[in-house]
């Protein structure tokens, strides 16, 4: 009967319970968006970094991958070290750069990865075939876009640019031999990979034998740190991180959305929590006499109490699954404005939906909801019901 | 009539502060009601007998004085226990019917009973019964603002009667309605009456309590009469 009573209340003032609900839906989508936001970049990036199976990254000694122009020199002796680890299942060496390609009187330039097309970690082929031969290599879409080829055409690249006497450095033909999704690089960027040998020749004596990174990967079962540890024994010229370490300074540079997300997340969580005890205060002013009758005629306390917070329960309810639909909405058209943002790669969510923290942060919701039910509905079913009833016979 | 009273007050006192003024409601009103009587409480607004039906009732507290009925000390009771004693002893009917607006005029009926822990179809058919009773059975599934005022009146006492109380308190049960609903409104009490409840009723209406074998006069929170009426 409690539930019939709260619901009967509630369908009896339908545009109040409608806008109540609305209100409570915007107040659970935001808190929603602001837990996706916390926990998204952090874990999209841990997702990232882990796709290929590379649980660590050598850079030059007191840098991080991409991080400076540095390389490390003696590459295939690094190889070599490594290759004498056991743990260690493959090791991925990566040589950034640009590459100039020219297209009758205009230049596209691309991001350029030089790396082992057996053991590459920096992208996924979408078209065609790795690049294994000295002249071949594969381009992301947007490159191929902005240059105007396909897939089977050659051509000409170099890999310097002299900007003062406008020549280029490093010349080479090349086979386009496919198409790419590079995982680590931002939206809309143009990227290509080829052979490393061939990009460090086309950098020339610079690059002989140097690259900017490796990726290693680690034997099924084989403890992570300890490879780490040993790396770090057997080379002490570079500087070697974790994914977990990453995660940490990928943490600490973005905290300050950890912070806006907690602040907004909070406000969220205090709007839904006022709302509902305001809507419950004005509901409870109005039926004062209601409520004292129905202690008069013998209905226990706790049950009126029971009664009134069960209508704020409901309209928590329906409001948090209506947010969590209109989270996930915003959430994503939030996304695709944020996924130009400089420098990051477009494959990075930065609201990410995990169930756990989304029903977690709902929840929250739901339990606020509840709780600023309890004191107003507590409060007017507590009225001195003689004394309440004559002033709602003079009112 | 059995001669054991059903409802007994010793020397009850209620005074309330309004402001730092300390208003004297009942003054030391001693009564005894017997079970199956019907009792009229008479007198000027203000004189204290809305606030002597609260006090048997146990929706208010005395400040002095002993409220008993059917043998319990009403006034003693915590409130958990004056609650349950309200839902099954004592059947309360307001002059402004304080019916649930957001519920069917059966829901309204079944609201005591389903506190009362009865199943859902025993209080259906319990429902149903009650409205019949007072007239209403067609109007079951209507809700208050459908009803007329005296219909809303005759729902409120279905609902008083609900939990089959020995005593039916009723407050100016015919002040909202006009001088015809109000006759059938009586004969209703009456029969309510009849059929064994007691009946005590607080009212400014002449042949309300010209119905009553008994009407008690109040002046200042004092009883200033008490008598039987020859003939009813």
């Amino acid at each position: 009967m409690l539930f019939r009573l709260a619901w009967a209340t509630l369908a009896r003032h339908r545009s109040r319970t409608l806008l109540a609900i609305l209100g409570v839906a915007v107040s659970a989508a935001m808190l929603l968006d602001m837990v996706m936001l916390s926990s998204g970049m952090r874990e999209s990036f841990r997702h990232l970094l882990l796709v290929r199976g590379f649980q660590l990254r050598l850079s030059p000694k007191g840098t991080l991958p991409f991080d400076t122009d540095a390389t490390i020199a003696d590459a295939s002796g690094v190889i070599r070290i490594l290759g004498g680890i056991p743990e260690i299942d493959a090791v991925s060496p990566v040589l950034g750069g640009q590459l100039h390609v020219a297209r009758g009187a205009t230049t596209v330039t691309a991001a350029a990865i030089g790396g082992d097309a057996a053991v590459q970690g920096d992208y996924e082929i979408t078209e065609g075939r790795e690049p294994v031969a000295p002249n071949e290599l594969v381009a992301s879409d947007d490159f191929i876009r902005a240059a105007g080829v396909r897939v089977g055409d050659t051509l000409s690249a170099a890999a310097g640019y002299d900007a003062q006497f406008r020549t280029f450095s490093g010349a080479r033909r090349l086979a386009l031999v496919g198409r790419a999704h590079f995982l680590y690089t931002a939206n809309e960027q143009r990227v290509v990979a080829l052979p490393l040998a061939t990009l460090q020749a086309m950098q020339g004596r610079a690059s002989h034998d140097r690259v900017s990174f490796f990726m290693v990967r680690a034997r099924e079962g084989a403890s992570v740190d300890s490879v780490l540890g040993r790396i770090e024994r057997a080379v002490p010229r570079v500087s070697v991180i974790s994914t977990e370490v990453a995660l940490r300074q990928v943490d600490e540079r973005l905290s300050y959305f950890r912070q806006l997300a907690f602040i907004l997340g909070s406000v969220s969580l205090g709007v839904g929590f006022l709302l509902v005890t305001t809507l419950v205060t004005v509901s409870v002013n109005e039926r004062l006499g209601e409520i004292v009758v129905m202690r008069a005629i013998g209905v226990a306390r706790g049950r009126v109490v029971l009664q009134i917070v069960l209508e704020g329960t409901a309209i928590m309810l329906v409001g948090a699954l209506a947010g969590l639909g209109l989270g996930m909405l915003t959430a994503r058209y939030l996304n695709s404005i944020l996924a130009s943002f400089p420098g990051l790669p477009a494959a990075i969510d930065f609201f990410l939906f995990q169930p756990r923290d989304a029903w977690a942060a709902l929840g929250m919701l739901v339990i606020a909801g509840i709780l600023a039910g309890i004191y107003p509905s507590w409060r007017g079913a507590s009225m001195p019901i003689a004394v309440t009833l004559r002033e709602e016979a003079v009112g | 009539m059995s001669e054991t009273p059903v409802v007994e007050t010793r020397d009850v006192r209620r005074d309330y502060h309004m402001g730092e003024e300390i208003v004297h409601a009942v003054r030391g009103v001693s009564l005894e009601i017997a079970r199956g009587d019907s009792v009229a409480i008479v007198g000027p607004s203000g004189c204290g007998k809305s606030t002597l039906l609260n006090l048997v009732g146990g929706i208010d507290r005395p400040t002095a004085g002993m409220v008993i009925v059917d043998g319990d000390r009403v006034d003693a009771m915590r409130d958990a226990t004056a609650t349950r004693f309200r839902l099954l002893r004592i059947g309360f009917v307001f002059q402004r019917f304080y019916l649930m607006p957001a519920l069917s005029a059966a829901e309204n009926v079944e609201l005591p009973m389903a506190e009362a822990g009865m199943s859902g179809r025993k209080r259906a058919a319990r429902a149903r019964e009650l409205l019949a009773y007072v007239g209403l059975a067609e109007r079951r599934s209507h809700r208050p603002a459908q009803l007329s005022g005296g219909e809303q009146q005759r729902v409120a006492i279905a609902r008083a009667l609900a939990n089959a109380p020995r005593i039916l308190l009723a407050d100016e049960p015919t002040g909202e309605l006009d001088a015809k609903t109000g006759a059938e409104m009586i004969e209703l009490l009456a029969r309510v009456n009849r059929d064994g409840t007691t009946l005590v009723v607080v009212t400014h209406d002449e042949a309300l309590a010209r119905a009553a074998r008994r009407v008690v006069h109040m002046r200042d929170g004092l009883v200033v009469d008490d008598h039987r009426q020859v003939g009813v």
